[in-house]
């Protein structure tokens, strides 16, 4: 073949490399596989999540006891920033995203994403950004101006090192690898969905990832743009937003927060999704209200935009403003507290199976309700002004990110890592992992609502002993030691089973959705074939020709008492 | 767990097939679609900066403040903007063409429209290089400076990409990699375009059009 003639997009002609083949190195590099690439964004996001949990650990470390000099005070400013930073950017996004990326496609009966080779980019562009970031710590210090870099802290008058201008490039880059996964998804949802599978069909965790991808594609782009103008204004002495110049510190809080608001719903759409598959099949009903949970959740995404100046109630910004924005944040807690009743409903009646991964699950649901509580605590905003930037908020906000989003990530864990591996996940550590990390998390944050309450700021490295802070605080630093050792049976858990697990059959958790429909792991191309899809949940219709949803109305409210038990040993009589 | 497992091995039946739901659209143009989307968003916060400091007042004793009216020459953007819209019809007219199967004349009119982008691209870099050189407006000088160069580099950013996109497609249209009646990549690269021209025309809107009219 001669040059000329080589075409200028080179297709590919090999197949493509197997998860778990001996297809070589270059497979974790190169390959366009949505499994791999789903399975390296979750492990690029356990990297991340190593790092940013040591750098909690080294600052409750300097917080157990009061004026303590472990660390130094910069330190502690790059350590709490880079902590932010990564747990938002590099471990819960792509947390979210890995999951979506293995599983969407699955789910809807698809062979891959709709773009393979961009979902590729997208992975290592995001990598890249966190790699940049991280960079900052041997090119002369970490960015220390918190996750939010206020201006004009962040601007070159006050943070001359270069730390702040990695921390803005290493999220320009993850920013864009994060909307190319959000465009895949949309694509992937409306254009790849299997025969005969309706929008109305599709399982929810399908609907959050692809109202979330609307998130993510409307609101990093708000995050970009305010970046650049910080990198402007650093690199090329710009003026938007120095206020000794002309420029306005105030608009840099707008902008990151346009962003920043629909940020926090976009880290926790997709685990409300998760939690909509696991709670059904481990309590043996359909979702309840399926129309509701995804009508909620679009709410939910167009409220996102319009909540975000509670952030900014303490600048000052007018009575008028402070009354819309506390308004419409209540608002938003309403599509939220639907969700709370879409699970629990679920659950009532049902025959619920006390798996680790229903247990994550219905802790979500408690801890993420108290999360909610105090979220709505702030859209008063006389109450916000007494509580801003205090441990109260630094409570609240692990409650719905960590005991929210990690719970569920951690109940889709569990539930999907026979999938994945085709091997289960060991139940005995499970429960040990399950009960360290409940314990572990409520000791170390429960108590920050009261030192909050006391007053204890956030983002200071040190605090005089005042009557009980030291106590408390150090209550909630032991709490870290047992998040950790949770941690470490988690990844153990993870990797012995991996090695030597139970092996897992094609539906384990005799589940309804069409992931469940291949072998486990799934063979390259996803499919051998597809059953027939005309309910949302195809592997109860095929089980159950007799009883199948599509020959209900509403097979939801059909099936409020326990569904009948499929015989046993049952294999293919069902055809 | 004994009775959770093993139901659903894949046997020898074979399912029946439902008729394929049609997509929603074509997909590599409603991937461009959420793309631009996304630039929207991006472009309308770097325009909303350049709308919210345009009243920024000049420090006492600094006669030459540069402003949108004492710096920039209206009149000529809009002689090359004319070309930038231009391109817009002229690419839709390559469209046709390809459709018509009149791959020659697609060819044609993809070259016009490059010839159009770039004119726009020179006539911008004619502007940047007054306000750089002879009037001393830079990014640094003052906030409309900033906001200016942040806004119109990036639209311009844009432009050059789109060029780069639009002869890789002609050159592909002509060596034969692109056939058929319904080039993909013919119609999302015309999105983009489009899109382009519209943030344009409402930069040109806010920015020019007023210094026009007073």
């Amino acid at each position: 073949m001669s040059e000329a003639r080589l075409p200028l997009v080179p297709q590919k002609t090999e197949a493509l490399p197997r998860l778990g083949s001996k297809s070589g190195f270059i497979s974790w590099v190169a390959s366009t596989d949505h499994k791999q690439i789903g399975i390296m964004y979750l492990l690029s996001a356990a990297v991340f999540f190593v790092i940013g949990g040591l750098e909690a650990a080294l600052m409750r470390a300097q917080l157990g006891t009061a004026r303590s000099t472990f660390l130094s005070p910069d330190a502690y400013n790059q350590i709490f920033t880079m902590h932010g930073t990564t747990m938002v950017f590099l471990v819960v996004v792509p947390l979210m995203i890995g999951f979506g990326v293995y599983f969407v496609p699955l789910q809807i009966g698809a062979r891959d994403l709709a773009f393979p080779r961009l979902n590729l980019l997208g992975f290592w562009v995001l990598v890249f950004g966190g790699v940049l970031l991280y960079f900052s710590f041997v090119a002369g210090g970490a960015p220390n101006a918190g996750w939010f870099s206020y201006a004009p802290l962040s601007e070159h008058a006050y943070s001359s090192g270069v730390g702040l201008d990695y921390w803005a490039l290493g999220l320009l880059a993850a920013g864009i690898g994060t909307v190319i996964g959000g465009i895949n998804f949309i694509v992937t949802v409306l254009t790849m969905r299997a025969p005969g599978m309706k929008l109305t069909q599709v399982p929810m965790f399908v609907w959050t990832s692809f109202i979330n991808s609307f998130l993510i594609i409307l609101a990093l782009p708000a995050l970009n743009a305010a970046l650049v103008m910080l990198l402007a204004d650093r690199l090329l002495n710009a003026h938007f937003f120095t206020p000794d110049s002309g420029g306005s510190a105030v608009l840099w809080q707008q902008y990151f927060w346009t962003f920043g608001h629909p940020e926090v719903y976009i880290m926790i759409l997709p685990a409300w999704g998760m939690l909509a598959e696991v709670i059904p099949v481990f309590s043996r009903k359909p979702l309840f209200g399926y129309q509701f949970f995804a009508a909620s959740s679009v709410a939910i995404a167009f409220l996102s935009f319009a909540v975000y100046a509670h952030h900014m109630f303490a600048v000052g910004l007018g009575p008028a403003f402070d009354a819309f924005f506390g308004a419409s944040t209540e608002l938003i807690a309403i599509p939220t507290g639907v969700k709370i009743f879409n699970w629990i409903a679920t659950m009532w009646g049902g025959k619920i199976r006390y798996t680790t991964s229903m247990l994550f699950a219905i802790s979500f649901i408690v801890l993420f309700t108290i999360g909610g509580v105090s979220g709505v605590s702030f859209a008063i905003f006389p109450t916000d002004w007494q509580t801003e930037d205090s441990y109260y908020v630094v409570a609240h906000m692990h409650y719905v990110l960590f005991g929210g989003t990690l719970f569920g990530v951690l109940a889709a864990t569990y539930y999907w890592f026979p999938k994945m591996t085709g091997r289960m996940l060991s139940e005995k550590w499970g429960k040990w992992n399950f009960w360290m990390t409940m314990i572990g998390f409520n000791m170390t944050f429960m108590i920050q609502h009261f030192l909050g309450l006391a007053g204890m700021p956030r983002r200071v490295y040190t605090y005089n002993d005042n009557p009980g802070w030291t106590l408390m605080n150090l209550i909630s630093s032991v709490g870290v030691i047992f998040l950790g050792i949770a941690t470490l049976m988690f990844f153990w858990n993870v990797w012995i089973s991996w090695r030597k697990g139970e092996l897992a059959p094609d539906n384990p958790w005799d589940a309804w959705t069409l992931e469940w429909a291949t072998s486990s792991p799934p063979p390259i191309h996803n499919f051998d074939q597809l059953p027939p899809i005309r309910s949302r949940r195809p592997l109860w219709d095929l089980a159950h020709p007799e009883d199948a949803d599509y020959l209900h109305k509403n097979p939801e409210n059909q099936r409020s008492a326990e569904p009948p038990r499929k015989p046993e040993g049952r294999t293919a009589d069902h055809a | 767990m004994s009775e959770m497992t093993n139901n659903n091995r894949r046997n020898s039946v074979v399912y029946p097939t439902l008729e394929p739901t049609k997509p929603a659209m074509e997909k590599n143009q409603l991937g461009m679609i959420c793309f631009i989307s996304s630039e929207a968003i991006f472009f309308l916060l770097l325009i909303l900066a350049f709308v919210y400091y345009r009243n920024d007042v000049a420090p006492v004793n600094s006669p030459d403040w540069p402003t949108a009216k004492n710096s920039l020459n209206a009149p000529l953007t809009a002689f090359f903007t004319v070309f930038l819209f231009s391109s817009s019809l002229t690419i839709w007219f390559a469209e046709r063409a390809i459709h018509a199967g009149k791959k020659l004349t697609a060819c044609i009119w993809l070259i016009v429209t490059v010839t159009f982008g770039s004119i726009f691209i020179i006539g911008q870099g004619i502007e940047y290089a007054d306000l750089l050189g002879e009037k001393n407006v830079t990014i640094s000088r003052n906030l409309f400076g900033s906001t200016f160069f942040t806004m119109t580099g990036f639209h311009g950013l844009h432009v050059f990409l789109g060029l780069v996109a639009i002869s890789i497609i002609g050159f592909m249209i002509l060596t034969g990699a692109i056939k058929g009646k319904n080039s993909a990549a013919l119609n999302t690269i015309s999105v983009y375009w489009h899109f382009v021209d519209a943030v344009w025309a409402v930069i040109f809107t806010l920015v020019y059009l007023p210094l026009l009219f007073s």
